[in-house]
């Protein structure tokens, strides 16, 4: 920050003078109706998380979309509705299903805070990723802010962490199988995933014990660390020298940039996003139940089983996919190339462009496009003709589900990249922008294609038809 | 200090050495509590003890029955031989029923089929349904839910007789 750099000086009697006259003149100006006193209260504990003046062009709503604030306006409600939810709920095995029928029955405004619980908790894993959209698009990864990229991410998990673990709480049918399914993917990561999974589950199904287990991760450790997490997020925001600067192409210099005071500028516009998001959560509670079947019975599965809706990505590419490829290889492969990006993906020109260049653009429409055709008729052709385990049955699956579709994917990849830098000679930053706008699609369109298209069996069968 | 025999450890460095040493096994030992402290608990009679699913002759060869409170189906080959085969499918864990028309276990979830034995004749599931060990006393059938055992496939060495 430019405002913390302040000079060094050895002249320290001129520097005392001066601080005993600022004091003076401080005092001197501490208004005195109790108004006045309040509202510089307000604004000095705002001015301990914002710097005091922002650059005019960060404000522009269309940079960040405000995705980081709404983030944290969910993070909030969700802390203030669970503590509320807790005192109506008992995390033991019928009596949790049974509070919340109580709940819903007989508490004044229960299944409001229930619902509001709910859709916050799902949104903000929307939101989030959104987040990190907006993050990867306008290159804001890039050092300085490496750090913040990285916490981002923990962040993320742990988001997805509390999902999973309050979604077992209502104990519901729902919320049985969408765990067991879940702690089972869990289970195939190589080596560890068994003993990881037991030691999660409490034994070797979901029970009371997991309902403890999860209970007590969901309700303390996970949202301390989540709280925690997103402190230095602030701070650190703070300390790689505020928000990168929207350009609108890698050429343009910024002269001069314009900075305008925090108060009211900055903090008038979040103000009136979060109470128009506080608006817009209040009536999506009151219009959408949270959903809430039958109690769990862990001698009835339903038919189908899905894991929660954000895992419907890995479940489906399960389908087609040997387990330690999706749940062991994958992860560990992407998480080397998320955290290993800004050291590689650094142009320091193009942060604050979107899409790095008006090329950058046109590769992301293609790259989004091409997924949006290419994976639906992958999993269509994987399902109905294409088979390396029917062609070559003496094999054995690690290879023909995992080795041999492994290799012709990165075989694919490596061609796309080759043609891409041939034809429309793009630099280093736009092949990664191309490969991450067709890998974020493809999961896109495999979470949708899981959620919706999956029936009985999971055969895939056409929504209407369900 | 000067220490001039290098061969000697000074009574400064022996002290962190300990202290380094002592937390090092404070930090493992707390750990390996957290690890016990979280690990199953397990309840009298109730699934994941050992658990009596009844008499020898109460089970007719080539027959299967589901026995609720262990979680498994107790199956009697045609030779007389058992089998406690646990319910959960080996793809992604929901339970699987036996359809007796069809002679097969099916997996509701994502159509896995299996035979008497539990092994896979239907993928996703890559292998056969775990077992649970069976011990016959007096006639007695009692089956250690605490532990599935897992197998790749059927095996004969894994019948037990009475
Ligand atoms: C609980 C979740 C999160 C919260 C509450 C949060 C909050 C924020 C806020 C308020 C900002 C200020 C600017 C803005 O709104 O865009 C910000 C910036 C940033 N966030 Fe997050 N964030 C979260 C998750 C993430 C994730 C998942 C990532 C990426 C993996 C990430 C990476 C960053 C980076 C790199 C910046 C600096 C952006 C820039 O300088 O342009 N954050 N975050
Ligand atoms: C990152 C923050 C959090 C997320 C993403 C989250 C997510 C969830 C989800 C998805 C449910 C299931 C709701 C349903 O479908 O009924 C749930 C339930 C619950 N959560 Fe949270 N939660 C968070 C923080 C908290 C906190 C901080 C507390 C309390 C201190 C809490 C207490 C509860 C309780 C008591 C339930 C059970 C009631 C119910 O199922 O409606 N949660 N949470
Ligand atoms: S869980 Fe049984 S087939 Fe998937």
């Amino acid at each position: 920050m430019s405002e913390s750099e302040m000079a060094p000086t050895n002249d320290s009697h001129r520097n005392r003078f001066f601080s005993k006259i600022s004091l003076l003149v401080a005092r001197w100006m501490i208004p005195t109706d109790d108004r006045g006193r309040i509202r510089m209260v307000v604004d000095s504990l705002i001015l301990h998380l914002h710097p005091s003046k922002v650059p005019q062009s960060t404000l522009k709503w269309t940079y960040t979309w405000g995705l980081g604030g709404l983030s944290t306006l969910l993070m909030l409600i969700l802390g203030v509705s669970g503590l509320i939810l807790l005192n109506n709920y008992t995390p033991s095995a019928p009596q949790a299903y049974l509070d919340l029928l109580e709940l819903r029955a007989n508490v004044w405004f229960g299944e409001w805070v229930r619902n509001l619980h709910h859709w916050s908790a799902n949104l903000l894993i929307l939101v989030a990723v959104l987040h990190l959209v907006r993050v990867f698009l306008t290159g804001a990864y890039r050092p300085p802010r490496q750090l913040n990229w990285v916490i981002g991410w923990l962040m993320l998990l742990l988001i997805a962490a509390a999902n999973f673990t309050g979604y077992l709480l209502p104990w519901d049918q729902l919320a049985y199988w969408a765990v067991t399914v879940g702690s089972s993917l869990i289970a195939y990561l190589p080596l560890v995933g068994e003993g990881l999974a037991r030691l999660a589950l409490g034994g070797t199904e979901v029970s009371t014990n997991t309902l403890q287990n999860f209970y007590a991760l969901h309700i303390s450790f996970i949202p301390l660390l989540i709280f925690a997490l997103m402190s230095y997020h602030f701070w650190r925001v703070r300390k790689d020298g505020g928000l990168s600067i929207p350009k609108t192409s890698a050429a343009q210099e910024d002269g001069r940039m314009e900075r305008v005071t925090t108060i009211p500028h900055l903090v008038q516009r979040e103000l009136v996003f979060a109470l128009v998001w506080v608006a817009l959560l209040i009536f999506i509670a009151k219009l959408l139940p949270a959903p809430l079947e039958d109690i769990a019975n862990p001698n009835l599965s339903p038919n189908p089983a899905k894991a929660p809706w954000y895992f419907m990505g890995f479940q489906e590419l399960l389908l087609h996919f040997h387990p330690t490829l999706i749940v062991g290889l994958l992860p560990f492969l992407l998480s080397i190339l998320v955290v290993s990006l800004p050291y590689w993906d650094n142009r320091f020109e193009s942060v604050g462009v979107y899409f790095r260049s008006p090329k950058g653009k046109r590769l992301t429409q293609l790259a989004i496009g091409t997924a949006l055709v290419v994976t639906p008729l992958w999993v269509i052709a994987d399902e109905k003709w294409f088979s390396w385990v029917d062609w070559l049955p003496f094999l054995p699956q690690w290879i023909t589900m995992g080795g041999l579709p492994f290799i012709s994917i990165l075989v694919f990849f490596l061609l796309a990249d080759r043609a891409i830098e041939r034809w429309f000679r793009a630099s280093l930053e736009e092949r990664v922008l191309f490969h991450a706008a067709f890998l974020l699609t493809a999961f896109v369109v495999l979470t949708v294609i899981g959620i919706f298209f999956r029936g009985h069996g999971m055969a895939l069968v056409l929504p209407w038809q369900g | 200090m000067e220490n001039s025999n290098p061969a000697s450890l000074s009574r400064r460095s022996f002290l962190h050495l300990a202290y380094a040493a002592l937390g090092s096994l404070a930090f493992l030992e707390s750990g390996l509590i957290l690890f016990q402290y979280l690990q199953p608990r397990l309840g009298e009679g109730e699934f994941g003890s050992k658990i009596k699913a009844g008499l020898v002759n109460d089970f007719p060869p080539n027959s299967v029955t589901h026995i609720s409170n262990g979680r498994f189906f107790l199956v009697r080959l045609a030779e007389g031989g058992f089998l406690a085969v646990y319910q959960r499918c080996t793809h992604l864990g929901c339970t699987v029923s036996w359809e007796m028309a069809q002679n097969k276990f099916i997996c509701p979830c994502h159509s896995s089929h299996f035979d008497q034995q539990g092994d896979v004749e239907n993928p996703p599931a890559a292998r056969a349904l775990d077992l649970f060990a069976i011990e016959i006393i007096n006639q007695e059938i009692w089956v250690d839910t605490a532990k599935p055992l897992s197998r790749q496939s059927f095996a004969p060495s894994q019948i037990t007789y009475p």
